[in-house]
């Protein structure tokens, strides 16, 4: 039977259900918005530990057990992991997953590695090649700024365009049998490089490949923004967000009534983290966190959620590259 | 994905319009202010080691070791950052700057060891600084050794 | 005056680093490039002897330093000062810069 949709879309035969979420967040999105909604807080940002990666290690690895017990699952019960994080050669996700014993496949989509997870896990579910994935992402602040800009003493200040790392981790447990909210369809994105090449501006790079792989969605499967009770993005920022809805606009799709970005989501206009959170941990917690328990509760019924990513690195900004960027989407129905 | 150029070319215009400005004149006065204060630190510094003896251009050396201690000992009790998120080039303009700009990444690199960690990262901002300065007084010195 | 003209200067880069995409590494190694011909074409020492720290503190005195030490023991030395003079001149803020950096490094940790 054939699963693809239109040009980039995949359609669910038997959709696989989310079983439960878990969040490990920092105590500065412990402080925003979403504050009462993640399972664990930490005081800081390295939580005892000898580094800032332990510190990532331990959120993402954390998540997983926390997601798992809430599923009422046990580690052996798992089939495999998917999981990712943004640093290089995932440095966080291969250190938490050390010592699981489970089989796992690594993921690097940026920012978008949460849906990009999620859909890769629904595609094995479907297919009947396993009855339970874990799927896991995290992404910590400093780790992140050491990496792809500045050291983090260094007195230097962010220009307004600029976004924040979030800090913290999210985990799903996705399962063939059971009750939850269901992932029904995803669209895959292409790598879209609209020639930005200021990588404080990640958001406004960002913006058209969500547009695209949203259009896709829309065009492919043929249903219409309204289907969806929200649409979420990833981390596009306050002007991320505004150019996706114009250009979704030209295009013919109006989100503008149903639409927030996760980037919006995490913390309040007053924590100065200037246009909203960035990371593969935004839309994470948005989701695990937020989103889901919404759904459960039966506040949303349809959602659609593009993770957005932007692929550049230290080393592709030095040589004076454009941002290369790619966006996911997800369709979760209960 | 291809894209045009002239569509490339759209959208950065588009985006250099809603793209939002940085607060240029409070980031000015701060800048002023807080650079203003840290050379005048330095006047007073320059002051006392003439009073104590030294010559007005020997007093350079002795004053540009305490301003960068000082310096040095704020960023590493973690207080220089904060300063340069509201004073910008304030901060980071004087001699100060240029030692939180050795200890922050020396610091930072700490866990990687202290011959690739602190001893190799300690230049990563300030060695260029040493690099261009050096050549190029090297090069003016040059030029005005052949003009005699 | 120190204040007067070390401010101004530190308007100048932020200014650079506001209007252009300038990097503050960027920007230090502009501003001592420039103190250093500045200072080659005669310009920077009347700015000192006018605002003593004001112009010395900020990096362009940094550059001022190098050069006015390197034109220094050309005078002495002839074509053999063009390699000793820029760094004996500021060999205290370097050695400075050196040994409070790595001693900082290893007593504090950073806070993020």
């Amino acid at each position: 039977m054939k699963k693809k949709t239109g040009k980039q879309s995949i359609c669910f035969a038997s959709p696989p259900y989310i079983l439960e979420t878990a969040t490990v967040a920092g105590p500065m999105e412990g402080e925003g918005k979403l504050g009462d909604t993640y399972d664990k807080i930490l005081e800081d940002n390295i939580h005892g530990h000898e580094s800032w990666e332990q510190c990532e290690s331990f959120m993402l690895r954390t998540a997983i057990e926390t997601a798992a017990k809430k599923s009422k699952i046990t580690i052996p019960d798992i089939d495999y992991i998917l999981a990712g994080d943004l640093l290089n050669q995932l440095m966080s996700t291969h250190f938490a997953i050390r010592g699981l014993e489970r089989p796992f496949l690594g993921l690097y989509g940026a920012c978008s590695t949460f849906a990009e997870s999620l859909l890769l896990g629904a595609v094995l579910l479907d297919g009947g090649f396993g009855e339970t994935i874990a799927i896991a992402v995290s992404s910590l602040h400093d780790t992140a700024e050491r990496q792809y800009r500045f050291p983090t003493e260094l007195g230097v200040q962010r220009p307004p365009i600029s976004q924040w790392t979030v800090t913290g981790a999210g985990s799903a447990i996705l399962s063939a049998n059971g009750q939850g909210p269901r992932i029904t369809a995803a669209t895959i994105g292409k790598v879209v490089d609209i020639g930005i090449k200021d990588p404080n501006a990640m958001g406004p790079a960002m913006a058209p490949a969500a547009a695209d792989t949203l259009y896709c969605h829309f065009a492919d499967t043929g249903k219409q923004p309204a289907y969806y009770d929200m649409i979420f993005t990833g981390d596009l920022g306050a002007i991320g967000k505004q150019l996706t809805i114009e250009l979704l606009q030209e295009k013919g799709y109006d989100i503008s009534g149903n639409y927030e970005d996760c980037g919006l989501m995490i913390y309040f206009d007053q924590q100065d983290v200037h246009s909203g959170a960035s990371g593969c941990a935004s839309s994470a917690l948005a989701f695990c966190g937020h989103i889901y328990k919404e759904m459960r509760r039966g506040r949303w019924k349809r959602i659609l959620l593009a993770c957005t990513g932007s692929l550049h690195s230290p080393v592709s900004y030095q040589q004076k590259e454009s941002i290369p960027c790619i966006a996911h989407a997800v369709a979760i129905e209960s | 994905m291809t894209i045009k150029e002239k569509e490339k070319q759209n959208y950065q215009e588009r985006f250099n319009q809603v793209k939002p400005k940085p607060p240029i004149f409070k980031n000015i006065i701060w800048a002023f202010i807080i650079g203003g204060l840290i050379c005048t630190l330095g006047q007073y510094i320059q002051d006392y080691f003439v009073s104590i003896g030294f010559s007005k251009k020997d007093a350079g050396g002795p004053t540009s070791a305490v301003l960068i201690f000082l310096g040095a000992f704020f960023t590493g009790l973690g207080v220089y950052d904060e300063l340069g998120r509201l004073a910008g080039a304030g901060s980071i303009v004087p001699i100060t700057g240029f030692a939180n700009s050795i200890v922050a990444p020396a610091m930072e690199w700490k866990r990687e060891g202290y011959v690739f960690g602190v001893g190799a990262k300690m230049f990563t901002i300030a060695g260029p600084v040493i690099v261009y300065g050096t050549v190029t007084a090297m090069l003016v010195g040059f030029i005005r050794w052949l003009m005699g | 005056m120190a204040f007067v003209i070390g401010g101004l200067i530190c308007v100048i880069g932020q200014l650079l680093m506001d209007l252009t995409p300038l990097t503050p590494a960027h920007v230090l190694v502009l501003f001592v490039v420039s103190g250093a011909i500045l200072s080659g074409m005669g310009l920077y020492q009347p700015l000192v002897e006018l605002a003593g720290a004001g112009a010395t503190v900020p990096l362009p005195g940094f550059g001022h330093s190098l050069v006015s030490g390197t034109l220094e023991d050309i005078g002495k030395y002839g074509f053999w000062g063009i390699f000793s003079g820029a760094l004996r001149a500021t060999a205290t803020g370097l050695s400075a810069a050196i040994a409070f950096g790595f001693i900082m490094a290893v007593l504090f940790n950073p806070k993020g």
